[in-house]
C-alpha cells in the first residue's frame, strides 16, 4: 500500500517455494559458475590419469584377480565417481549452509519472507542434486574418454551417484544447520569424508580388509554407493543387489530429510 | 509442532493480491476499524528466560508503532513474534486477523521486515539482491525490475545498483535493506533498531527516508533505544522495560504526563557533586534525579530554578535548560537511562 511499490498488474510467477530457493542458489552460483566447471573437468582428469593409468599400470602387472579381472582405471572408474559425488555433496552441506545462517544470514532473510525453514533445506538439496547430476555426467563423459567405462549399464550409475551424494548431503545439512562454530565443520573431512573415501571400497576391494573390520564398511552409504556404481559400469549388476543398494542410499537420504526438516524449524523459528 | 501453511494458501493470496490492487489505505481480509496487529498477554521465554512478560497492544492502519527500551527489554523478541518467525510461548497474537503460528507464510507475504542485523548477500549486487528477495515473494522478473527501479531511485542508491554489496558503508546497507522490504508492497513495515549502528549522517538520511514512508501512510513498527528516532517517527510508543510495557501513547502524552514542561540539567565539579546534590533538595521542584555525573531538575520553568539554585549560593560548571524529552519519561519509570 505504499506509495512507492504502486501493485504492478502483472500476475506472478509462484514458483513453489522450495523452486523459489533453488533460484537464490543458481543466482548465487552465476558468480562461480566458472572456477566450478575447471576444477569440475580437471578433478576426473587428474585422478584417473594419476591413479587409474599412472598407479593403475603397476597393479595390472601383478594381475588383476582380485579386481574382478578388469584392469585397475576400469575398477577405479566407479568408485571414484561415487567418491567424488560424496565429496562435492558434502562440500555443498557444510560450509554454505553454515555460512547462510552465520555469515550472511541470507537464511533467516528468506524465512522473514514467506519460506519456510523446510523450503530452505528442500530448495538447497535441489541445488545440490542439479550440481551432482551435473559434475557426475563429466566424470562419467571424461571416464569415457579414457576407456574407463565397459558396460552400457555405466549410464545407470549416473543417479546413483547423485544418489549417494545426496545421502550425504541430506543428514550433513541437517546437522550442520544446527553449528554455532564453523570449526565442527572440519570435523566432517578429518573424521568422515576422508576416511570413507579412503576405505569404502573406491581404491580398492573391501575384501582386502581385515575380516572384523569389512561389516563397518557395508554400513557406510559410500560403499553400497561404490558397489552399485561399479557393478553398472563393469555390467554385473543383478536386479535384487541393485535394489538393496538404492533401497539403503534412499533410507539414509529419507532419515537425512527428516532430520533436517526439524533441525531446520528449530535453528530458524527461535 | 509447527504447523505449515498449506502452500496453495499463500500461492492463492499471492495470484489475487497482485491481479485486484487494493486501494491504498485497505488490508486485505482485515475490516478497516479493526487493529491490524492484535497482541493480548503475549509472552516469550527461552527456557527460564522471560523475554516478553505478557504484554498487551493494538497496532492501526496508518501508524506509526514503536517500541522503546533499553538492549535487553523484549523488543526484538517482540518483533520476531510478529514477524512470524519465532513462535509465542503464551498469550494471543493476531495479524492481519490471521494466526502467525498457523499462517506464518501468509502473514509474512504481506509484511516488510529491516532486521537488526544486516542480512543482505553480500557477494551479490545491489540489484540481485532485490531480485533474489522480490522472488521468495513469488514476483515476477517484470515486476521487480519495475519495482526495484523505483525503490532505489527512492532510497538513493540508483547509482549503486550494479554495484556488489559487500563493500557498501554499513548505511548503504541499511538503506538497501530498507528498499527491499518493500519489495512485496508490505502492508506493514518492521523495523528492528532501523539506525543502531549507524553514524549520525547516516542515520539522519535513514530517518529521512522513514518519514516519507510515514507520510506516504505505510503502516511502521519499529523498536528503538534512541528516543529522538521515537519522537520523531513514532505516533504512538510503548516503553518497554525487561519485557513489560511500563507505559504507552503518543510521545507528547508521555512527556506530559511523566514528567514536566522543562528540565534543569546542572553539573557540578566530581568534589562538591554530592554536596550540592543533596543542597538542592531544598529548591522547589516536581522531581530531582542524581546522575553520576548531572542533577536533574524537572521543573516548570527552568531559568527561575536556576535562579533558585543560585540563591543558594551553588554555582554550576554547566547548566542547562531544556524541554522534557522520553529519556527523562523513561528515567522516570525505570530509574534508569535509555542508553546505557
Amino acid at each position: 500500500m505504499t506509495a512507492v511499490t504502486t501493485p504492478a498488474p502483472a500476475r506472478p510467477a509462484a514458483w513453489p517455494f522450495a523452486v523459489r530457493q533453488l533460484r537464490f542458489w543458481l543466482t548465487d552460483y552465476r558468480r562461480t559458475w566458472r572456477g566450478s566447471i575447471v576444477s569440475t573437468v580437471l578433478n576426473p582428469l587428474l585422478y584417473l590419469g594419476a591413479m587409474g593409468l599412472g598407479l593403475g599400470t603397476l597393479v595390472d602387472q601383478h594381475g588383476t584377480a582380485h579386481l574382478g579381472g578388469v584392469s585397475y582405471l576400469v575398477f577405479l572408474a566407479p568408485g571414484l565417481l561415487a567418491a567424488s559425488a560424496m565429496g562435492n555433496a558434502v562440500g555443498e552441506s557444510t560450509y554454505p549452509v553454515y555460512g547462510s545462517v552465520k555469515w550472511n544470514k541470507t537464511y533467516q532473510a528468506a524465512v522473514a519472507a514467506p519460506l519456510r525453514p523446510a523450503d530452505l533445506f528442500h530448495g538447497h538439496l535441489l541445488f545440490v542434486t542439479m550440481k551432482l547430476t551435473m559434475t557426475s555426467s563429466v566424470f562419467l563423459a571424461v571416464a569415457a574418454a579414457f576407456g574407463a567405462l565397459t558396460s552400457p549399464l555405466a549410464i545407470a550409475a549416473l543417479p546413483v551417484a547423485v544418489l549417494t551424494g545426496l545421502a550425504f548431503a541430506a543428514p550433513i545439512e541437517a546437522w550442520t544447520v544446527t553449528r554455532s562454530r564453523d570449526t565442527s565443520l572440519a570435523v566432517v573431512y578429518r573424521f568422515g569424508v576422508i576416511p570413507l573415501f579412503l576405505f569404502s571400497g573406491t581404491f580398492f576391494p573391501v575384501t582386502q580388509l581385515p575380516a572384523w573390520i569389512r561389516p563397518v564398511a557395508y554400513l557406510t552409504p559410500l560403499w553400497h554407493g561404490v558397489a552399485l556404481c561399479r557393478a553398472l559400469c563393469l555390467g554385473t549388476a543383478t536386479l535384487p543387489g541393485a535394489l538393496l543398494h538404492v533401497a539403503y542410499l534412499a533410507a539414509v537420504l529419507a532419515a537425512g530429510i527428516w532430520a533436517g526438516n526439524r533441525t531446520y524449524r528449530r535453528r530458524l523459528y527461535v | 509442532m509447527w504447523p505449515l501453511t498449506p502452500y496453495s494458501r499463500v500461492k492463492a493470496w499471492e495470484n489475487t493480491r497482485s491481479v485486484l490492487s487494493d486501494p491504498a489505505g485497505s488490508v486485505a481480509g482485515v475490516p478497516a476499524d479493526n487493529p491490524l496487529i492484535r497482541a493480548y498477554q503475549l509472552t516469550k521465554r527461552f527456557g527460564n528466560f522471560t523475554a516478553v512478560d505478557g504484554i498487551d497492544f493494538e497496532l492501526h492502519r496508518g501508524e506509526a508503532f514503536g517500541f522503546l527500551g533499553p538492549n535487553g527489554a523484549g523488543k526484538s523478541s517482540t518483533m520476531r513474534m510478529i514477524g512470524c518467525v519465532s513462535p509465542p510461548t503464551s498469550g494471543e497474537l493476531s495479524i492481519f486477523g490471521l494466526d502467525p503460528v498457523a499462517d506464518g507464510p501468509a502473514i509474512r507475504a504481506r509484511l516488510g521486515v529491516v532486521p537488526q542485523e544486516d542480512t543482505l548477500d553480500v557477494e551479490l549486487t545491489v540489484r540481485e539482491n532485490l531480485l533474489v528477495y522480490g522472488r521468495y515473494f513469488g514476483l515476477s522478473r517484470a515486476v521487480i525490475r519495475e519495482r526495484s527501479a523505483r525503490l532505489l531511485d527512492f532510497v538513493q542508491l540508483a547509482d549503486r545498483a550494479g554495484d556488489r554489496v559487500d563493500p557498501l558503508s554499513g548505511g548503504l546497507k541499511r538503506r538497501l535493506t530498507i528498499a527491499r522490504s518493500l519489495i512485496n508492497d508490505p502492508d506493514v513495515l518492521l523495523l528492528d533498531e532501523p539506525t543502531t549502528g549507524l553514524d549520525p549522517q547516516a542515520r539522519h538520511v535513514v530517518w529521512d527516508r522513514l518519514f516519507r514512508l510515514k507520510q506516504q501512510g505505510v503502516t511502521l513498527v519499529l523498536t528503538t533505544h534512541y528516543m529522538d528516532e521515537a519522537e520523531q517517527l513514532c505516533d504512538r510508543l510503548v516503553v518497554m522495560d525487561r519485557g513489560r510495557i511500563a507505559a504507552g501513547g503518543s510521545p507528547r502524552e508521555l512527556i506530559d504526563r511523566y514528567s514536566t514542561p522543562e528540565v534543569l540539567e546542572l553539573r557540578f565539579d566530581p568534589a562538591v557533586h554530592d554536596n550540592a546534590a543533596e543542597k538542592l533538595a531544598s529548591v522547589p521542584a516536581q522531581r530531582r534525579e542524581v546522575l553520576a555525573d548531572r542533577v536533574l531538575l524537572y521543573v516548570p520553568d527552568g531559568d527561575a530554578a536556576l535562579g533558585a539554585v543560585r540563591s543558594l549560593g551553588l554555582e554550576p560548571l554547566t547548566s542547562l535548560v531544556r524541554r522534557s524529552t522520553l529519556e527523562d519519561v523513561f528515567l522516570r519509570l525505570t530509574g534508569r537511562r535509555l542508553e546505557d
